[in-house]
């Protein structure tokens, strides 16, 4: 276990220059009372120190011994990583352009015969100037593919850097051979392709820059999540109220908010209230009122009151930073559809590599004259066309927009593999109570009987409820609480178990309590009787409340459907699912919420762990099922699904718990899932074909399949365009889905 | 001249099909108690090869010098683990493979690929 005090700093070293230096920076913090460890790293010149030390006093050793330091954040890292890829896409597109415009002059002096005839010495001089400039561009341009090729070569593997490599390599050995040796080579055999290399080299970079440009739009969702992440929060100490960074906020500290400001941590609300936007986590547009006791969560956005709120879960513990590791996590996974495509990449480039050599030998062998031209030309056009980029990028860059679209409706996936699985489902099987309904019972209908109006039924109800702890007595209670009504006051309260309460009131035996209570206490029901079962019919629990022997009117208690559960569940059935319904309840209540929402089918009096069997025998009637629940009661019933959707108010949903998680209470967030999922999947197969259809088919035709027919060969620049442009057309594909609307 | 060519050509062939293939040495290395560094570089890593325990906790630490966006993820597929590799900035991954079998991990795209080893554990 580390210490209280012990933790961990990471320090980047600047003037770092020899492996000497880490032995003096190593040895500089170790002596420093209070470290525990320091490890020095010379390759990215950072140093990692454990203790109970303060960054600054380690900064300032460093210095003391020569170097500069700065103190390395996690926080920033994102940041960094974002202008990292902005000064790298920089880097790309000025090699492309100067490559490009050297490539251009290459190609116009080579096409126009501008320069002299290799026969003369000066017309040697001259083409040895442009072999020495088509170098520059292949080192330029084009030298990180010379040393990928090297290292995988050595590593006994073989990547798109060794095709573009000997591709462009070899054009230019020939053609400088050509130039320094020019008889050689026959005069037929004695053409350059010198611009042939440089272009293609020019071209690849182009499509590199675009690629890089279209792949940052396809991880937007994440760094919009990670923007989400506050920098500093507003902490109680010693009394007064001080600006610290988020990652000295501990557990338990005092956090203050005021309006239109972003709460920094996750936490619950000691004093003060306000609307909170949870828009961003949730995908919910309506704020959501927070008083006292309520929980509220870090990166959401305090609308309009000011309060403080204790921190609960700081760091890597808070609910969007366990949203964004998760939503990291599930683009990094590959659903079944793509392995395929990862079997092919693992064998392609050697494959090709394969495929060049039977083209070489075949136009040796069979190729009419001058073959030694035709070789080169084919060879170099089958190494440069074959694209395994495009095949390798087809699934992951769709999961990752899909994923990152999906997280933008408050729907969290866990996992690839449940994009394709959503999408196959046949039924939706439903919870109850907090899933369809709101989970929390209401009084929604009060009906006065005898002398008293709605108002004195309600306030004597919440006198006799006032001592109750019942999940009903909650409901008669905050009833009469939003309609300002004070609980009348009772004495020789009583609890007649499993029956209702009793009390004196005003010299009266008051009774509040269920059928049974009434009938033993000799309370004539008369209408009552009958409104009650109509009220039941309709899904209500009925109270009935009695003064002085004669019945003083009626409760009808529900748990209300959730707004959009009717309009929701219309729309799963309208996307040809069959949505069926899981409940404990009776079957009166069970078949009065079917209705309401349209469900025609529906399982009650089921007990709660009778919902996993349930899931399996649909599962053996041949349904691909999902089932929607809470994530916690409904774990195993959930985890027995096909697909698992974990629902919750508010960002308390235990996100770890399902395949999909929905952020957002609402159902309409199943029907997104399941759009997103089919959209992203269908995305994928696009990709998937073209990249599939792009590599067997230019394959062969640069290969010189069509040339016996037609005499068509393709151009190895053409090449090199296809190539280029062949994974910036999969991430444009990609990236219309960050356009889709579930 | 003809032959010579031929011979030559189905050489190169066979020369491909062992070396991307069928040859099995490639540079390995056993991870012990402290953080295995593995460098990822000109589409590789390096080391390819891992050789770890089951069941015991096992300690990467991905140090990403290739510019290239493709290795920006790593994925170790079959044990859910994946990590976001930052340009230049050693990224320090912990987890516990728990059955002995062979994982590959690999990039995005699966181009850089190695695989890791997990033996069974010795006591």
């Amino acid at each position: 276990m580390k210490p209280v005090n012990e933790t961990t700093h990471r320090l980047h070293i600047k003037d770092m220059s020899c492996a000497g230096c880490v032995d003096t920076v190593q040895r500089t913090l170790g002596s420093l009372s209070g470290v525990k460890s320091a490890e020095v790293n010379f390759a990215d010149k950072t140093a990692t120190v454990t203790g109970d030390v303060s960054p600054d006093a380690l900064v300032s050793a460093v210095g003391g011994a020569g170097y500069t330091a700065s103190v390395l954040k996690g926080e920033d890292s994102d940041s960094e990583k974002e202008g990292e890829e902005a000064a790298l896409y920089r880097d790309l597109l000025k090699r492309t352009i100067i490559s490009g415009v050297i490539s251009a002059v290459i190609f116009v002096v080579s096409m126009f015969h501008v320069l002299p005839m290799l026969d003369s010495t000066a017309g040697r001089i001259a083409w040895g100037i442009v072999s020495l400039l088509t170098l520059f561009v292949l080192v330029y341009g084009g030298g990180r593919f010379f040393t990928g090729a090297l290292k995988s070569f050595r590593n006994h593997n073989a990547n798109m850097d060794t095709l573009v490599a000997i591709g462009t390599g070899v054009a230019w050995l020939y053609s400088t051979f050509v130039v320094l040796f020019p008889n050689a080579v026959g005069d037929l055999a004695g053409h350059l392709y010198f611009e042939t290399a440089a272009l293609i080299i020019a071209l690849i970079d182009l499509g590199a820059a675009l690629e890089m440009r279209a792949r940052g739009k396809t991880s937007e969702a994440i760094k919009r999540l990670i923007g989400l992440k506050p920098r500093t929060a507003r902490v109680v100490r010693n009394g007064s109220e001080i600006d610290v960074p988020i990652s000295d906020v501990a557990m338990g500290d005092i956090v203050r908010v005021r309006p239109g400001e972003k709460i920094p941590v996750d936490g619950a609300i000691t004093e003060g209230s306000s609307q909170v936007d949870e828009s961003m986590l949730t995908g919910e547009p309506m704020p959501a009122e927070k008083g006292a006791g309520d929980d509220v969560v870090g990166g959401t956005i305090n609308k309009s009151g000011s309060f403080l709120f204790r921190a609960t879960r700081v760091g890597e513990e808070t609910a969007l930073a366990r949203i964004i590791e998760m939503v990291r996590k599930a683009q990094s996974s590959k659903p079944e559809i793509g392995r395929l495509a990862d079997r092919v990449s693992g064998i392609f480039v050697p494959s090709v590599l394969l495929a060049t050599v039977f083209t070489l030998l075949a136009w040796f062998n069979f190729g009419p004259e001058p073959k030694l031209t035709y070789m080169l030309v084919t060879a170099m056009a089958v190494l440069i066309i074959a694209c395994p980029c495009a095949l390798g990028l087809a699934t992951p860059i769709s999961v990752m927009v899909g994923v990152g679209k999906a997280a933008e409706y408050g729907v969290l996936i866990r996992k690839g593999d449940a994009l394709q699985q959503a999408g196959k489902l046949t039924a939706i099987v439903l919870d109850k109570t907090g899933t369809i309904t709101q989970g929390k019972p209401v009084v929604t209908a009060v009906e006065p009987s005898g002398g008293m109006n709605e108002d004195e039924v309600l306030s004597l109800a919440a006198g006799l409820e006032s001592g109750s702890e019942h999940p009903l007595a909650e409901a008669v209670l905050e009833a009469a609480k939003s309609k300002n009504l004070p609980a009348k006051e009772v004495t020789s309260f009583e609890a007649v178990s499993g029956h209702g309460v009793k009390a004196i009131y005003d010299g009266k035996t008051v009774l509040l309590g269920n059928k049974k209570l009434m009938k033993e206490s000799g309370v004539s029901l008369g209408d009552g009787e009958a409104r009650a079962e109509e009220l039941s019919r309709t899904g209500k629990t009925v109270v009935f409340l009695a003064s002085g022997g004669t019945l003083a009117g009626l409760l009808g208690i529900s748990d209300p459907l959730k707004p959009d559960s009717k309009t929701a569940v219309e729309r799963l059935r309208k996307m040809g699912l069959k949505v069926i319904m899981l409940t404990g309840d009776n079957r009166v209540t069970a078949e009065a919420v079917a209705k309401e929402t349209g469900i025609d089918e529906f399982i009650a009096e089921i007990l709660p762990d009778g919902k996993a069997g349930e899931i399996s025998k649909l599962r053996a009637r041949g349904e691909r099922v999902g089932m929607v629940g809470d994530g916690i009661n409904d774990a195993p019933a959930l985890a027995g699904a096909d697909v698992g959707f974990a629902i919750g108010s508010g960002t308390d949903v235990a996100i770890e718990s399902a395949d999909i998680t929905l952020m957002r209470g609402s159902l309409h967030g199943v029907a997104d899932a399941i759009r997103i999922s089919n959209a992203t999947v269908r995305n994928i197969k696009e990709n998937l074909f073209g990249a599939f259809a792009y590599n067997t088919l230019a394959i062969p035709v640069a290969a010189g399949v069509l040339f016996p027919f037609t005499g068509m060969l393709l151009n190895p620049i053409i090449a090199g365009a296809a190539m280029a442009l062949s994974s910036f057309t999969v991430v444009t594909n990609a990236n219309r889905l960050r356009w889709f609307k579930p | 001249m003809t032959l010579l060519v031929n011979i030559l050509g189905l050489a190169a062939a066979a020369f491909i099909v062992w070396w991307f293939w069928l040859s099995k040495n490639r540079p390995e290395a056993k991870a012990g108690d402290s953080a295995l560094d593995i460098i990822v570089d000109g589409g590789v890593y390096e080391p390819s090869v891992i050789r770890a325990g089951a069941g015991k906790p096992l300690r990467l630490r991905f140090l990403r010098k290739d510019k290239n966006p493709c290795a920006e993820k790593v994925i170790f597929s079959g044990l859910d683990v994946s990590a976001d590799l930052p340009l230049g900035q050693p990224r320090e991954i912990v987890f516990t493979p728990a059955s002995p079998g062979e994982y590959e991990f690999t990039c995005q795209m699966a181009m850089y690929r190695g695989k890791l080893i997990v033996e069974p554990g010795r006591e």
